[in-house]
Formats: structure tokens, sequence, C-alpha cells
């Protein structure tokens, strides 16, 4: 089933989709950043960006079984390896090749000051026991992935000629990805009305606020709010990127379908 | 079945307590919190457990562990459920377990501080945690990740050694 313009009807396919659309940005966002396991800059860089990985791939895991349970689909490997592209609801700010360091960071900065607000808010509203409890378990790892690339944010920006570049470049390049954060479409105001999601825009304010009062402390030049934004990626439309990603992600899994650790 | 009800609930309690934590062998999975309840549902033993860490690896293996023990116990009709209904926080470990930690050359977690002003926070002050070698506080954070998913790395500069220490969350 292709989910162009789908909008969920009953309450468990608002919530299934809601789970799924946090799911997916932490999948596929938690594999590019796996994609550092060897290249780090130094070792421990290595590590932390390979256990914010696993964070990631952990908090999409738990995501997806709750969906899975909800949705009758076997496990959470159905959502992760046999969906295509199209299917996919993540916003293409995760999707986009990882760049050098400094564009990872930036990338990391944005996407985890995003989730800081959006789980401290949902930790607040969401009245389904299991999804909350996860929530806030996730929410105490985002926060130290924030503490990790807003220290990298100020000092690749307040560091050398070349790292202050580097950065400034970065977040030039993925500003017009940051609006489809912050987009209500009409599944996400379903949501709300059901206390699955939360109005976002309320606390737009405060990460903007955020995020300069950090790019300023890093001595960079915070960009435009109002340029264009993409958007579309959340009902299918995807960049060209995610297409490779998933072939490398899920040729395994489709090539040996009942495959397992031994 | 007969064999799980003449084993008393406190029994299984020792067994889990025969589960090691694979990444971090000292501890135990009841001493770590991670086995939140022990229950009997008619014949059938049901375990409860929550996981530490998302990005945990061994959570898979935490719970073919205490599976295995158990049938090895002589009981073969359980499931062990993993759960979020509780958030696993390092407050649920013990002091014993916080020693044994320490003795281990790990830096165990301090009370959790849960600060709603997390933001505010970020620019202040790093803790600081005592050298689990020579207790001394002259020590710096290096990484706030280290081997594993729970532990960040340190460096002792009065000792000259790195430690690692377990994440508190």
């Amino acid at each position: 089933m292709s989910t162009f313009d789908t909008i969920p009807q009953t309450k468990k396919e608002i919530f299934t989709e809601i789970l799924l659309r946090l799911a997916d940005d932490r999948l596929i966002l938690g594999h590019r950043l796996s994609e550092w396991a060897g290249h780090g800059p130094e070792l421990e860089e290595d590590l932390a960006l390979a256990n914010i990985a696993l964070d990631m791939i952990g908090h999409s895991s738990a995501l997806y079984e709750y969906a899975a349970k909800l949705d009758n689909k076997p496990d959470e490997d159905h959502y992760a390896y046999f969906r295509d592209d199209i299917d996919f609801k993540n916003i293409a700010l995760v999707e986009l090749p990882k760049g050098d360091f400094a564009f990872t960071i930036a990338r990391q900065f944005l996407f985890s000051s995003f989730s800081y607000f959006l789980y401290k808010d949902l930790t607040d509203t969401i009245d389904d026991e299991e999804f909350n409890g996860m929530l806030q378990k996730h929410f105490k790892e985002i926060k130290y992935h924030l503490r990790h690339s807003r220290e990298w944010v100020l000092r690749l920006g307040d560091g050398t000629e070349e790292s202050r570049r580097r950065i400034q470049h970065a977040f030039d390049e993925l500003w017009m990805y940051t609006g489809e954060m912050f987009e209500m479409d009409k599944t996400f105001e379903l949501a709300t009305e059901n206390r699955f999601y939360t109005d976002v825009l309320k606390w737009q304010i405060d990460w903007k606020e955020f995020i300069n009062t950090t790019l300023e402390e890093a001595t960079l030049i915070v960009p435009d709010y109002d340029q264009y934004m993409f958007t579309g990626a959340r009902a299918g439309r995807h960049t060209e990127y995610l297409g490779f990603l998933l072939s490398q992600m899920q040729f395994l899994r489709r090539s040996y379908p009942d495959a397992e650790w031994k | 079945m007969a064999e799980v009800k003449s084993i008393s609930i406190k029994d299984i309690w020792k067994f889990l307590e025969e589960v090691i934590d694979p990444e971090i062998p000292v501890l135990n999975v009841v001493e770590m919190g991670i086995v939140r309840e022990v229950l009997l549902n008619e014949d059938k033993l049901i375990v409860r457990i929550t996981p530490t860490y998302s990005g945990c690896p061994a959570m898979n293996v935490i719970e073919d562990e205490i599976r295995k023990k158990l049938k090895e116990k002589g009981i073969d009709h359980l499931s062990v459920v993993t759960d979020y209904k509780e958030t696993w926080t390092t407050d649920w470990m013990t002091d014993h377990a916080k020693t044994k930690l320490k003795d281990y050359g790990i830096a165990p977690p301090e009370k959790s501080i849960d600060n709603a002003d997390f933001l505010t926070n970020l620019k202040g002050s790093q803790k600081i945690v005592p050298c689990p070698f020579c207790d001394s506080m002259d020590t710096n954070l290096q990484s706030e990740f280290g081997s594993t998913a729970c532990k960040s790395q340190y460096y002792c500069d009065s000792c000259k050694q790195p430690f690692e220490h377990f994440k508190c969350i």
C-alpha cells in the first residue's frame, strides 16, 4: 500500500501512523549514523556516533513493535525491512547522506533539539501508558544526545577557520529541511485531537530561541527561517537518497527472509 | 504443572540472581533492577523485565539467559515479558551493586537528578565523578560514550588512569 496523502481514519490507524512516523525518523537517522562506524574522526567519536545510532535504532524498534501489535503485523522487522521508499514516513532531513563530520553534527543538533522539545511535550500529553513509558525512557537518552551535538557545534563553530567554514556550510545546506519537523498536516492534527501527538507549533519559538542562542554562542550565522522549505517526505515523496539507503539496509533481510542470528 | 507449584516465587528470585549481565559480569539482573516482577498466572510463570538503555544489545541476550536459567531449574512453562510501564533508572541499582561496580573498576552512577531545567543547565559545569581506583576528585570527562551504551569515559588526573563511569539516568 502506498501512502501518498492517505489519511488514517480510525483511532487505531491514527495511532499506528504516529508510531511509524516517529519510528521511521529514528531508524533512518540511526542507519545514517551507523555509517560512521569505523570512520569517525577519532576513536571517542566513532564510539559516540555508534552509541547514538544504537539508541535511535532501539527507539525505532520499540515504536515499531508497538505499531505491529496495533496493526496486526508480524513484528518490527516488517516495517524496517519489507516496506518500499514511498511507504516510509520519515522527514527528508534524516535521509540525506551523512556528509562530513560537521554535517552529521549539525543534523544531529537540529534533530535532537527538536526531539527534546517534542518528547518533553509528548510525555506530558500522551495518555497511553505503554507509549508514554517508552517516550519517557527515550527522552532520558535524547538529553545526552543533545548535549553531545551541542558541544560539538560550539567547538566546531568557535574552532578553527576550517571547522567554522564546514559547520556553517552544513547548517546552510540543512536549513531547508528543517521545515518538515514543524509541519502539522491533517494526520498530525487528528492525532493531536486524540492525544497521540501534540501541536509542535506552540513551542516552535522556544526551539528557534535555543537554536539561535547556541549558534550565536558558536559564532555562527543563523540561516533564514523564512527561506524555501522542502516538503512531502512524510507523505512518501522522498529525496533520491532514501532508495539507496534502503537498498543497503534491507538487502540481507529481503534476500534471506528467514535468516536468523545464531 | 506440579514442579512449578513446588517452587516458590522467592526461589525464582534466587534463581534470577544467578543470571549475570553479559556486559557487566559482576552484576546480576536482579541487582541491575532489570527484573521488575515475577508472578504465577495459573500454571505459567511470568517474568516481567524492563530494558536499561534503548541501544543496549545485551537485552535480547538477557532475555534468553533468563529463559535458559529457569529451564535449567525445571521450569518450562514461562514467558519473559518486556514492557515500558516503568522507566528504568540507575537509582534502582542497590548500594551493594554499586560497591561491586566500583571494585570492578567502573565508577558507579550517582543519584539521578531530574532537572526540569535541562536546557539552562546544559551550560553548567560537569558533575564530578570520583576515580574508582584512587578516589580522587581530580577527574575529567573524556567522552559521554564508552564501550557499551551504559558507560561514559573519564580520566583521572591524579593516578593517570582512564576509567569508565556508569551513566546515571
